[in-house]
């Protein structure tokens, strides 16, 4: 998912930008549903940061996909809420429910885009290094590490068994074709832990002692703290005028 | 299926969070216990294997295909504590990486997907395990009863989080048998592969399933009276 770049958003620190996105999408989760302009200066903010960072509209647009699952339940909703009914589009269905589906929508969708923003401009390692930053366990961040480092060998292994399986003939059909599927990863977990075995003789013969030096500095500037802040600022504050509106209304 | 932002409103987020950040505190000092010294090589290789299974799709039926959860069969194979933490860095990277699964939400998808399946599905295996004679193919049992049950186990705990935070007012009547129905189903699958993985794990290296530990005999040295060489000559 990454792109390469050199926008002042693929600079900054990696736990700065972690921070932002989590502070963002939080200022629009906790924003009333039925305050829609909020969403859509939420949205104008994700465009303004997505064209500052240099990322193609197109490149969000097709990993949006990954939400699709959600959407489908979204829609389902109007259907299955109770309360008072209203008509649309000549079928009778919840209000509540049109306002669930809008939340899951907006909401869904708003922090689907934050993340890709965050992943399209750090590098998967630096990004760790950012989760690091953030007191997180080291150990945790080494399973990441590890997980991440030696995943493409992983399924790389599980596609030289669908190879083999092809080769020999064999293609899933239906549910008692699951004992050569469970054969497989049975193998592939053996695989798995060995080279998890050798990996870690590898590491302790080169002096690891359960910490891994750091490479990378990635310490933040006050500046590029304050540059990073102005997204969950603006968003709080727009989450935060949302409320007002609300309550005047009320 | 990860929960999205704003699925879950932001209190009850939090709380999931509480929980789950709880979950995997008590999970790092247990799992120094299960790993002789628990590496993180090791228990990076295990992840890496679940995100791979995950990517493992199997026909259901018309069409349609499931997918892995892997909390179970992480907890069967390398003990339940590493079980929760190789589920929530593969949850946790998903998120950040792959922008699958809300930020927000993270708490609510490691608390479902990973504490909730590593612990009903091991406490499951372990119960069975003790109560079945021992032997490979009660282990296989076990194996597929303690994956059918986390499944449906991990969809009820999306529903009481969904009752308490949930966004929008679906009646649970309507909500709790259409989700326990489609995860039963869900979780046969998940309990095939998962007995079937345990069982094939089990042939070969039976040392290396946590959960059936002390099921086989322990391998005893036999040492034969030595031969000299001009009695075998002989």
């Amino acid at each position: 998912m990454y792109r390469p770049g050199d926008s002042p958003v693929h600079r900054l620190p990696p736990h700065c930008k972690i921070l932002a996105v989590l502070g963002f999408v939080l200022a629009v989760v906790a924003t009333p549903r039925e305050q829609m302009w909020a969403f859509a200066v939420y949205a104008l903010l994700l465009a303004g940061a997505a064209a500052f960072a240099g990322v193609p509209y197109g490149h969000v647009a097709r990993r949006v996909l990954i939400e699709v699952p959600f959407v489908g339940f979204a829609f389902l909703l109007p259907f299955l809420a109770t309360g008072p009914r209203v008509e649309v589009l000549g079928l009778e269905v919840s209000q509540n429910g049109l306002w669930g589906a809008w939340n899951i929508l907006a909401k869904g969708t708003l922090g689907v885009v934050a993340s890709i923003l965050l992943a399209t401009t750090t590098e998967p390692r630096v990004l760790l290094l950012g989760v690091e930053r953030l007191r997180v366990p080291p150990l945790l961040t080494q399973i990441a590490t590890f997980m991440f480092r030696y995943g493409d060998v992983v399924v790389a292994e599980m596609r030289r068994m669908r190879t083999a399986r092809a080769a020999r003939g064999f293609e899933a059909r239906d549910l008692r074709d699951a004992r050569i599927l469970g054969r497989s990863l049975g193998a592939l977990f053996l695989r798995c832990f060995e080279r998890g075995e050798r990996v870690h003789l590898a590491m302790l013969s080169r002096g690891y002692d359960g910490r891994m030096p750091v490479l990378l500095r990635t310490d933040a500037s006050g500046g590029q703290w304050a540059a990073s802040a102005v997204l969950p600022a603006t968003a709080a504050a727009v989450s935060l005028a949302a409320w007002m509106a609300q309550w005047t209304l009320l | 299926m990860h929960v999205p932002d704003g699925f879950i409103d932001a209190p009850v987020s939090a709380v999931a969070g509480v929980i789950a950040a709880a979950g995997i505190a008590v999970s790092l000092r247990g799992s120094r216990r299960e790993l002789d010294d628990l590496t993180a090589p090791l228990a990076g290789l295990t992840a890496a294997f679940v995100f791979a299974a995950q990517m493992l799709n199997f026909p259901v039926a018309g069409g349609t295909s499931g997918h892995l959860l892997g909390g179970a069969l992480a907890a069967i194979l390398v003990g339940p504590f590493t079980g929760v933490l190789v589920v929530s860095v593969v949850l946790a990277v998903q998120a950040l990486i792959f922008a699958d699964g809300g930020l927000t939400a993270l708490g609510v998808n490691i608390t479902i997907m990973a504490v909730v399946t590593a612990a009903v599905g091991y406490g499951v295996f372990r119960l069975l395990v003790r109560v079945l004679p021992r032997s490979r193919p009660s282990a296989t049992a076990a194996a597929f009863v303690a994956a059918l049950v986390s499944v449906p186990a991990s969809a009820l705990s999306f529903v009481a989080f969904y009752a308490v935070g949930g966004t929008t007012d679906v009646p649970l009547s309507t909500v709790v048998p259409a989700m326990l129905g489609v995860h039963v189903l869900i979780g046969l699958g998940e309990a095939l592969i998962t007995a079937l993985t345990v069982s094939s794990v089990l042939a070969v290296r039976p040392d290396l399933v946590h959960g059936a530990r002390g099921l086989s005999e322990p391998l005893r040295l036999v040492v034969n009276e030595p031969r000299r060489p001009e009695e075998a000559a002989s």
